[in-house]
């Protein structure tokens, strides 16, 4: 029997002291005191820890105070103006959370031109070669060493051929190799799995755009004529792009951010 | 009868029908090469028009374009049966189908949510999600006047059939007169409404003018009828459980009300008694139209553009409404979140004449031609459809939208149809060939409202990039 439990059985037996609820009554009555006596006295970590519980507690007190003050206090709701104005006939459809498409085609291609990316991950970590890269020994007595395996996940096109082994001086394994990624568009709040077209631009570099590598970080074209987008003059937009959130070699699928 | 060895004396046997399917005439042998340029003759004769009217005509619902020879040979129709045409009459007149954008305006400083023409053509008036009615020069085609006086969005305009007066409604369910010429408030807005107003329509000029009494619909459940000089609320049609969605004041004097209750409720207007209630859909009623609602919309404008004095409005307007009609009861049809349409006769029968299937997505507005014989339908599933506006019988599908469609809109001599859409751009259809006449893109967003002008010169259309725009031909 653990040891807490004996004193459980004794009440059970015996019930609690006479004076056990005004004792309990009076200690909860002085506890604040003590407290704020402890908060007065300590000194240190000790006592930066309490001014932020204290704080920490006051101000979620306050923010519930004012809550509760608003629902009391009457206010004609909906009064103001919304913005995006909606006609009549699409009003009652809540569910028609619209990808604002058009006019981002237009930022998109300024942007473009300004040569700058305002892209989800501004900052990615930079990948050095020989983690990019293993070397392969080749040759009889494996003494050659200009092989490269590329140990990250990579796009190949499906025009790729192979060219013989003595002019294949980069590796991507079949198993790194991904056809499709799942894209999460930021506006709908939803992910579609949608096939990916190309690299667009491995931040690490361009051998990296070139050889279809794709990393944290790295800008990707997808075909998302499923999503129905659609470009000023009414033609279904199918390749956009958008950028890798994950490390792909790590977690054997590729998640990304639509780029609208 | 005639002699048939020669091959131009070969001859068929044929019944003249109209659209309702009574005979002209008995039936008759015609020459097989008789093609549809005779056989208009042979209709003007019979009908003794004074001068010659176009017909078009129909055989088995497909048009004649070729003589009825040929069309016998390459169907393979036996020449020993009674061929039966059916002839339409077709306007006399020809609308230019608009091909270019003529100005871009700007002005509203949110979304433009609806676009009306006044019945004459000859003034323009859009809502926008700024709380502003704005009136626009068509003639230098730049702002007039800035209306304001709402306090929400402006979801609705509607113009009197007589052309005096608009009358918009909000999202905070106030509706505001306006004088159109002077670009004014006239009065207080009016109140009564708890919730925002989803349609306007106003009592036909034959039956009342001047034009005084107009109806509204509102989300709150509730219709109600208005009087313009009295400005305030005659009428309240409560008996809906939901939103109405829309309204129509017929040209019998009748009110036909949709609602999101899934019934369309018919009311009489003195005492705002409940007629009718027509059941069928399984879902939400989105949008409602009568075969006569153009020239209710229009009065006594007519594609001539005389003036009447108002003494005269009223009888030139019964005149269009009884030639438009015809001896047929006025037909409704109604579109539906169920993806279907009904095509009622209401003062008929509470049952449906005819179940119009075949949308994917839910049908967002339904229109008549001008000349009631067809309706077209724009629906969510990126399709418009026309559908024979006497029958039901489908017709054909125009596909081409890429994202779901908002409005139809009608040229006033029923041989074009325009489209506005989701996907940004506005779509003219041809009716005769079945194919796209041409594609207008431009805006940069949706495209929420469309109107084809009553004169047919232009095209107004509104969106979500706050600009309206004019098209031309």
């Amino acid at each position: 029997m653990p040891q807490g439990d004996y004193i459980a059985l004794h009440i059970k037996r015996n019930g609690y002291r006479l004076d056990h609820h005004e004792r309990l009554r009076k200690k909860e009555a002085r506890a604040v005191h003590k407290r704020s006596a402890m908060a007065q006295k300590s000194l240190g970590i000790k006592g930066k820890m309490i001014a932020k519980k204290n704080y920490a507690e006051k101000a979620l007190m306050k923010k519930t105070l004012k809550m509760h003050e608003e629902s009391s206090s009457r206010r004609k709701a909906d009064e103001n103006v919304q913005e995006g104005a909606v006609p009549a006939y699409l009003l009652d459809r809540e569910d028609t959370t619209r990808a604002k498409v058009l006019s981002n085609t237009i930022k998109q291609k300024r942007k473009e031109k300004a040569g700058k990316w305002e892209v989800p991950l501004p900052k990615v970590r930079p990948v050095a070669e020989d983690e990019m890269f293993r070397v392969i020994r080749s040759g009889k007595r494996k003494t050659k060493q200009w092989k490269r395996m590329v140990t990250k996940a990579t796009f190949v096109g499906p025009a790729f051929t192979r060219k013989p082994p003595k002019y294949e001086r980069f590796i991507r394994p079949s198993g790194l190799r991904f056809t499709k990624a799942h894209v999460t568009h930021p506006e709908l709040k939803c992910t579609f799995c949608l096939e990916i077209i190309g690299v667009k631009k491995n931040p690490n570099g361009p051998m990296y755009t070139s050889l279809g590598v794709m990393t944290r970080g790295t800008i990707i074209e997808v075909n998302v004529s499923e999503l129905g987008l659609v470009t000023p003059a009414g033609k279904v937009v199918w390749g956009k792009y958008a950028q890798v959130t994950n490390n792909p070699e790590n977690d054997g699928c590729i998640n990304a951010v639509l780029l609208v | 009868m005639m002699s048939m060895d020669t091959d131009e004396g070969k001859t068929v046997m044929c019944l003249l029908t109209d659209p309702e399917g009574t005979h002209l005439g008995s039936a008759m042998y015609i020459p097989q090469n008789a093609g549809p340029l005779q056989l208009t003759q042979l209709v003007n004769r019979f009908l003794d028009n004074e001068e010659m009217l176009p017909y078009s005509f129909y055989v088995s619902d497909e048009e004649l374009l070729v003589p009825v020879g040929t069309y016998l040979e390459k169907n393979k129709v036996s020449v020993e049966k009674v061929l039966t045409i059916v002839y339409q009459q077709q306007a006399v007149f020809r609308i230019r189908p608009v091909n270019r954008c003529s100005q871009t305006i700007a002005g509203h400083a949110e979304a433009v949510l609806c676009v009306s023409f006044s019945p004459d053509g000859k003034q323009l008036a859009s809502g926008s999600g700024d709380t502003t009615v704005r009136l626009w020069d068509l003639y230098t085609e730049t702002p007039l006047f800035t209306c304001k006086g709402h306090k929400n969005w402006v979801l609705t305009v509607a113009w009197s059939p007589d052309g005096k007066h608009l009358v918009s409604g909000s999202k905070s369910g106030e509706i505001c007169c306006w004088n159109p010429k002077k670009g004014e408030l006239e009065g207080s807005p009016l109140t009564g409404h708890k919730k925002w107003i989803t349609g306007i329509s106003w009592e036909p000029v034959h039956l009342s003018s001047p034009c005084r009494r107009f109806v509204t619909s509102s989300k709150d459940g509730d219709a109600r009828i208005w009087d313009i000089t009295l400005k305030k609320s005659i009428i309240c049609l409560s008996g809906h459980t939901l939103a109405v969605t829309c309204v129509k004041w017929g040209g019998d004097g009748i009110i036909y009300t949709g609602s999101q209750d899934c019934t369309i409720k018919m009311w009489e207007t003195t005492q705002g008694k409940l007629i009718r209630e027509l059941k069928g859909h399984g879902h939400w009623i989105n949008s409602l139209a009568l075969s006569t609602e153009y020239v209710l919309r229009t009065g006594a404008f007519d594609h001539t553009g005389r003036q009447y004095p108002p003494n005269e409005e009223k009888q030139k307007a019964l005149e269009r409404y009884n030639q438009t009609k015809g001896d047929s009861p006025e037909r409704l049809v109604s579109g539906s979140d169920d993806f279907t349409m009904f095509l009622w006769e209401p003062s008929v029968s509470k049952q449906p004449k005819k179940r119009l299937t075949g949308h994917q997505q839910l049908v967002n507005h339904v229109y008549f031609s001008p000349d009631g014989k067809w309706i077209a339908s724009a629906s969510f599933d990126k399709s418009v459809r026309l559908w024979n506006g006497i029958t039901g019988q489908f017709v054909t599908t125009f596909r081409g939208h890429v994202g779901p469609v908002y409005q139809v809109s009608w040229s006033a001599d029923s041989r074009l149809l325009l489209s506005g859409s989701k996907d940004s751009t506005l779509k003219i259809w041809e009716i005769r060939t079945k194919k796209l006449k041409q594609d207008l893109p431009g805006h940069a967003d949706e495209v929420f409202a469309v109107d084809w002008s009553p004169d047919g010169e232009k095209v107004v259309s509104g969106g979500k990039d706050r600009v309206l725009k004019l098209w031309k031909g």
